[in-house]
């Protein structure tokens, strides 16, 4: 067993007691209160556990937790400011992109990530992007509907239209 | 469970010969699978993730040197230009997470009849760069290194360097069969690589053997009888097609039935071939 201290959403946690296979995803949920990113597959298919991990979009359960030793992770949980929800959050909750919701933190974690780096993504690039997360209720529809409301709603706030 | 953290490649080495049981551990896409479904208990994982030189590739001695750490996400932003094939192929790995975190190296070290990077390394000549702290280094063509299902040339106290790649110097294509787009484990695959300063057409067969392994046949076919000049001789491509296909040692699985994959492995070599030779003749 051993003890992982790692950064969440801005913050350095430590976990003890951590076995040496254990996967971040675990650590995040089971030892540090944060179940937002989702236990789906634990095998890198469903993206439900999707993190940033020093600001690049990985499943959680394919990080074993000491490798996340000393690094920056960033969670569902940090995507708010304070009380104002990201622009990707609302889109989703507008959209209707939401339905069981399991799916939602992942999705929304590779949409932001998917923004940053396209501010207008094409929709070829939105299901590129997403091509790892999956969704067993919505079709997947409201969910593009919400990719492409939040890229307008953060095109406009970021002055270009 | 230990859980071993080096931070420079001598570390590692070390590591490794202290420890030849121990797993060595990337991206995790792998390995952590295994240790989730509890199909594998290590007695130690290597962690390699904090080795930084295993995270870069260089150009040397006329070969692209991809460190066994570099991830797909790498190759595709960084290589498509020298190493097209291996890129193509890095686009079809899995989803934009596991292509953050997956590595040639990894695939290497799995050694899965599936793994992607196998075709075009065939295809391209590749030789793997590893190393022990005991034999010090030792350069594996990638067609001699796999071994078996899930078996490499690696030995328990060595751990995997890096891969030379020669850049391209002709068309490059790698193709695919399976359900969807993303997320696929290769029902079959195929990679071709033209050299036109060797006269010379180079192939990698995927999921359709034991291991990944080249046509060799269909290799020689066409050095003896490929018209450099001219258009592609449909009959010829298909011949090429047949014999690729005669290569393979396909199993009936849940992806797919041996002559399913036979018959996949023909059209995609025969059509990655046509696409291939049409590219060359228009930029000759």
């Amino acid at each position: 067993m051993m003890r992982v201290t790692f950064t969440v959403n801005g913050r350095e946690q430590s976990a003890d007691d951590v076995w040496e296979g254990e996967s971040l995803l675990y650590v995040l949920r089971e030892r540090l209160g944060l179940p937002g990113s989702k236990n789906a597959c634990e095998q890198g298919e469903c993206g439900s556990c999707t993190v940033y991990l020093d600001g690049v979009p990985v499943c959680a359960c394919l990080v074993a937790a000491g490798q996340a030793e000393g690094r920056a992770v960033r969670t569902v949980e940090g995507l708010a400011d304070g009380g104002a929800l990201d622009p990707v959050q609302e889109a989703f909750a507008e959209c209707g992109a939401v339905q069981c919701g399991f799916c939602t933190p992942g999705l929304v974690v590779q949409t932001h990530d998917l923004l940053a780096r396209v501010p207008r993504p094409s929709d070829a690039e939105i299901r590129e992007a997403l091509a790892g997360n999956l969704c067993r209720c919505t079709g997947y529809e409201k969910i593009l509907d919400a990719v492409r409301l939040a890229a307008a709603r953060k095109a406009e706030g970021a002055g270009y239209e | 469970m230990d859980f071993l953290r080096p931070t420079t490649w001598q570390e590692a080495l070390a590591a490794k010969a202290d420890r030849p049981d121990a797993v060595p551990l990337q991206g995790g896409t792998d390995v952590m699978v295994e240790l989730n479904f509890d199909v594998r208990r290590p007695a130690a994982l290597l962690d390699l993730t904090r080795v930084p030189e295993l995270r870069a590739w260089e150009m040397t001695g006329g070969y692209c040197r991809i460190g066994a750490g570099v991830s797909y996400a790498t190759v595709i932003e960084e290589l498509s230009g020298p190493l097209p094939g291996l890129a193509q192929a890095a686009r079809t790995v899995g989803s934009p997470q596991i292509r953050n975190r997956g590595s040639v190296g990894g695939n290497l070290g799995a050694a899965s009849p599936a793994g992607d990077s196998h075709p075009p390394l065939l295809a391209a000549g590749a030789v793997v760069e590893v190393e022990s702290r005991e034999r010090g280094v030792r350069m594996i063509p990638a067609a001699e290194f796999y071994l078996g299902v899930k078996r490499s040339a690696l030995e328990p106290d060595e751990l995997i360097r890096a891969v030379h790649v020669p850049p391209a110097t002709g068309p490059q294509y790698f193709s695919k069969v399976g359900t969807r787009n993303a997320m696929v484990i290769a029902v079959c695959s195929f990679a071709i690589a033209l050299h036109p300063r060797e006269r010379r057409v180079g192939t990698g067969i995927g999921s359709a053997a034991p291991t990944p392994r080249r046509a060799r046949e269909a290799e020689e076919l066409l050095a003896r009888e490929l018209d450099w000049s001219a258009p592609l001789d449909p009959a010829l491509a298909h011949r090429f097609g047949e014999l690729c296909a005669r290569a393979a040692a396909p199993i009936d699985d849940v992806r797919g039935s041996a002559a399913y994959r036979a018959h996949a492995l023909g059209v995609l070599a025969r059509r990655t071939l046509t696409w291939a030779w049409n590219d060359y003749r228009r930029a000759a």
